[in-house]
């Protein structure tokens, strides 16, 4: 509210200061008692809030185009105490009150108490049109309340003569005290009533709202007075907008939460808790949990990861590792290793590979089996009864068709083969893990089949052909088995084999499958390992097409069946299936099959300018997304991707079947056209010339023969 | 990603799995200095990392006084030397659409492409192969500027347009809230816009034009190529696009922090009606 006025009547002395300095010389000889009772006001008002604050206005000195001549000198003397200002030179006061308002634009201390003193030595006058809008608030904020009747109300307790010399005030209600002033007065001119309405027009309120467009302009000159942006005129608009906002959004209570904030703060909490300790530590339990807590050192393998660009932030790693810390406490688990991060659409998965102590999960296994031979066994039960009802029946019964499914391959045992380790899976650190269940061959081999983006919800059905057995939470169980089963290697030496070895033909040529740490391994220097890939070997198992890492053959229980069932029509659909051969544990890169001439691996050095230093990295091209360093004797794989394969040529789906016939094609089924009239008449003519040649050569023959009988 | 702010866009963008290492990191804050200062940029965005089979490519791209102007595109090997790319054309588009596979790593290589032409010779007409010879850097270009129109993004209220024409930065850019950034209207394609002038005119009504002139990411098609995920509960909000996958958008709401990089093989992933 001030600044307006004072803008105008910047400009508006300007041009008036010429007729003021006239009324300024004719009233100095006037004022001088009024004068007197001006100083106790001063000084009443001197006493409230920063005599201080005079001078520093008053030091901006005057670039301004005030033409009075005392204008420095009484500046001055508005920092002296407002008595010796005030005496003889009210007058001077007048055009300082121009100045005064540019200086307040110029030097503008938004504090509202120092603003009436300014008019102190103005005389008599409680307020000037320069009242601010709220003396009590330190916000610059004007209120809505006040407005231009306001401060016209109060001056009329003022005198006229020593009011300010305010063109606004020309015209008033005001009355002048003293008669033989009035002629002094200027008329109000038709000048100052266009002011005085445009002004009203300004202060009018929007319908909308409480605000004017006059005090909304006060707000922006304000802030932008307050801000210094460097540019203001180029960001006018946007600081409009935002001063607009401010006003209608303005910062909740201190009392109420915020609600946007909400999941934020609970996801917060839980992630506290993860860094809390749990409750009645002691020194005993510090010891053991030096020794004896497998969670895996996953800060040093993120410091390795990051120096080859790949991996997470440092404090989701390690927050990663505190939710670790709570799985590996949560469940018995005997090693843990952070397998990797799978991106989703809504959420993401953080997996966790563990392997159980010893006998604690093939409880939860066979839990499980019983459940389902339960299952089975009510299925048979209500089978034989339904028999029994046919078998009365007997007579219209639908022909039953002879396709049975082909055998289930049976999944893996625990801990051998794709089910070597257990999966957890969370997602993100803080939320509990959740258990993958093992893996089955046909999840892997449909698995293959179709490529579907995660969503990050573990029960989400996979809607694709050919349809997936099972929810996503299986599809993310055959994937992180089929990345592991691909890209996780280790140095050249790193494993070794056992030595108690099998013969390769009593385990039915599937090769060796377990390996155990080279105590002897001393690791490989690092540039021979970026230079060859031959110094990295494959330490899971390829799973074969079948779906399983060992082969078994389908057909041997169907064999079983076939004591129990009908003979004769199983032998004539006993395929003979080759045994399925991958290849053996501990192979090679090098080995590793090329993607359509493109390099199935591509290993690098982290950083090429300090080699001594650097740690070997490698990176699939065909799991894009999983990673491997090694550097000494340390090595790690890592996960980081969509879960997805490479592949150059585009996905193409898998067609479903063609349509199966309904019946044998052949002569007895196909309709045949009847013979027409012709080709009968042509196939009598035939049969007759054949009759007549058979005759014929009979005849001769007879004829041949009684010639002979003649001789 | 802007050059000034680049270690706290590479720590907010980490999520995706792909960052930098240190050494690249150190190199990369006094190249795009230099590169802002000898090329006279306003503002130096580093794009991102194509991967190759050999070597990275390691894309920047300097942007006038108009934020929608042209953008030079610079590409390194090693963070430190950085060479000026040409400008993208159709035709280069075009040829360079044959091309498919894995980018080599070695801006000389050229890929052979057999194409059956038609070839007249007086009156018989025969087709011949004729090997065509693509530079890697001419595809490099058009992958950059297909990638940065289809999924180069920003959040609405972060650029504004004066009347005279010219895109600014906004300096009053507060952040999108919280419930503004889960919406995909809140982002813009950061290119000059093409369904805007196909909105009927009781749409453009709502619009702001100083601040909606840029298509929005609501209509991309397929729909459900963008995944919007929040990282750390609520305090980051990250875009992916699915389309091209290794590019990654992240927003600290209520924050000015946003930017994109692209990090990936670049190629584009056509499967994708398939994998929703």
């Amino acid at each position: 509210m001030e600044e307006q006025p004072q803008d105008e009547k910047k400009s508006q002395s300007r041009r008036q200061s010429l007729e003021t300095r006239e009324a300024q010389d004719r009233r100095r000889t006037l004022s001088q008692t009024p004068s007197v009772t001006g100083p106790t006001d001063v000084s009443a008002r001197g006493s409230r809030g920063s005599l201080g604050a005079p001078p520093s206005r008053g030091s901006p000195g005057l670039p301004l185009s005030q033409k009075s001549s005392g204008a420095p000198g009484s500046q001055g003397s508005l920092g002296a105490p407002g008595e010796e200002a005030t005496e003889g030179k009210p007058m001077e006061s007048v055009p300082q009150m121009g100045s005064q308002s540019l200086h307040h634009l110029v030097g503008f201390v938004p504090s509202d108490v120092s603003m009436p003193e300014t008019y102190a030595p103005m005389g008599g006058s409680q307020f000037g049109p320069y009242q601010p809008m709220d003396m009590s608030s330190d916000t610059f904020q004007p209120e809505p309340l006040l407005s231009s009747s306001s401060y016209l109300e109060e001056d009329e307790g003022s005198h006229g003569p020593y009011t300010i010399d305010d063109p606004l005030f020309r015209g008033s209600y005001m009355e002048p005290s003293f008669g033989p002033l009035d002629y002094e007065l200027p008329e109000p001119e038709p000048r100052e009533l266009m002011i005085q309405n445009a002004k009203a027009y300004l202060l009018k309120t929007s319908v909308k709202c409480d605000l004017s467009l006059y005090e909304h302009l006060v707000n922006l000159l304000t802030k932008i007075l307050n801000e210094r942006p460097e540019d203001p005129l180029a960001i006018l608009e946007s600081m409009n907008r935002t001063v607009q906002q401010d006003w209608f959004h303005k910062k909740l209570d201190t009392l109420r939460d915020d609600p946007e904030m909400q999941p934020t703060y609970e996801m917060a909490e839980k992630q506290k808790i993860l860094f809390l300790r749990g409750a009645g530590e002691g020194e005993q339990e510090m010891e053991e949990e030096m020794t004896e807590i497998p969670v895996p050192n996953i800060i040093e393998s993120a410091f390795y990861f990051e120096q080859a660009g790949v991996g997470l932030n440092s404090d989701e790693t390690f927050r990663i590792f505190l939710s670790l810390k709570q799985l590996v406490e949560q469940q018995p688990v005997q090693k843990c290793r952070f397998w990797g991060k799978i991106l989703g659409l809504q959420r993401n998965y953080l997996v966790a590979e563990v392997e159980f102590r010893e006998g604690e999960e093939e409880e939860e296994e066979e839990e499980a089996e019983e459940l389902v031979e339960g299952a089975g066994e009510g299925m048979e039960g209500r089978g034989e009864e339904e028999g029994e009802e046919d078998e009365e029946k007997d007579v219209d019964e639908p022909p039953k068709p002879t396709w049975k499914p082909p055998p289930v391959i049976p999944r893996e045992d625990s801990r051998t083969g794709a089910n070597k380790y257990l999966y957890f899976v969370c997602n993100e650190p803080g939320r509990p893990w959740t258990k993958l269940p093992h893996v089955t061959p046909a999840q892997i081999v449909n698995a293959r089949k179709i490529k579907k983006f995660f969503t990050g919800h573990l029960d989400t059905p996979i809607v694709s052909y050919p349809p997936f057995p099972g929810t996503e939470a299986s599809y993310l169980r055959a994937q992180i088995a089929r990345i592991s089963a691909g890209t996780q290697i280790s140095p050249l030496g790193f494993y070794q084999f056992g030595e108690e070895e099998g013969d390769e033909e009593e385990e039915g040529g599937a090769g060796r499958d377990s390996y155990e740490e080279n105590p002897d391994f001393e690791g490989i220097p690092v540039a021979e390992l970026v230079d060859s890939l031959a110094n990295w070997v494959h330490h899971t198992q390829h799973i074969l097409p079948q779906g399983r890492c060992t082969w078994v053959n389908p057909n041997q229980k169907s064999e079983e069946e076939e004591e129990l069932g009908e003979e004769g029509e199983k032998a004539d659909e006993l395929e003979e299936v080759e045994q399925e051969i991958g290849p053996p544990l501990l192979t090679p890169l090098s080995e590793d099959a090329e993607i359509l001439q493109l390099a199935p691996w591509t290993a690098r050095l982290s950083c090429p300018l300090c080699p001594q230093y650097s740690v070997a990295m490698i990176r699939s091209n065909l799991w894009p997304g999983a990673y491997a360093y090694a550097i000494g004797r340390k090595f790690e794989n890592i996960y980081i991707g969509w879960g997805h394969k490479y592949s150059q040529e585009n996905f193409n789906p898998t067609l479903p079947p063609a349509v199966q016939t309904e019946y044998v094609i052949g002569p007895e089924t196909m309709e045949m056209a009847d013979p027409t009239v012709e080709e009968e008449q042509a196939l009598k003519a035939a049969q007759e010339q054949a009759l007549a040649a058979a005759e014929e050569e009979e005849e001769d023959e007879e004829d041949e023969e009684d010639e002979d009988a003649d001789d | 990603m802007d050059s000034e702010s680049l270690l706290l866009s590479l720590e907010l963008a980490s999520g995706s799995g792909q960052g930098l290492s240190p050494d690249r990191r150190a190199s990369l804050l006094t190249s795009l200095l230099l590169v802002k200062r000898d090329y006279r940029y306003e503002r130096v965005l580093f794009w991102g990392r194509i991967l190759g089979l050999v070597a990275d490519y390691y894309i920047a791209q300097g942007l006038g006084e108009d934020q929608l102007g042209e953008r030079k595109s610079l590409y390194s090997l090693n963070c430190m030397e950085w060479s000026l790319l040409p400008p993208a054309t159709e035709e280069m588009a075009a040829q360079t659409a044959v091309v498919k596979g894995r980018f080599m790593g070695d801006p000389s290589h050229e890929y052979e492409h057999i194409e059956m032409q038609r070839m007249t010779e007086g009156d018989r007409t025969y087709e011949d192969e004729v090997v065509i010879q693509i530079k890697e850097e001419s595809r490099l270009v058009s992958v950059i500027d297909q990638i940065d129109k289809a999924v180069a993004i920003i959040p609405r209220g972060a650029l504004f347009k004066t009347p005279f024409g010219p895109v600014h930065v906004n300096r009053t850019f507060e952040g999108l809230t919280l419930a503004d950034s889960k919406k995909l209207s809140s982002y813009f394609h950061f290119v000059e816009p093409v369904e805007l002038k196909n909105k009927s005119l009781l749409e453009k009504a709502d619009l702001d034009p100083s601040l909606d002139f840029m298509d929005s990411l609501e209509h991309d098609i397929p729909k459900g190529s963008w995944s919007i995920q929040m990282e750390r509960g609520n305090a980051l909000v990250v875009l992916r696009s699915l389309l091209w996958p290794g590019l990654t958008f992240y927003h600290a709401p209520r924050t000015k922090n946003h930017g994109y990089i692209y990090v990936g093989t670049g190629e584009k992933n056509i499967d994708l009606p398939f994998m929703l």
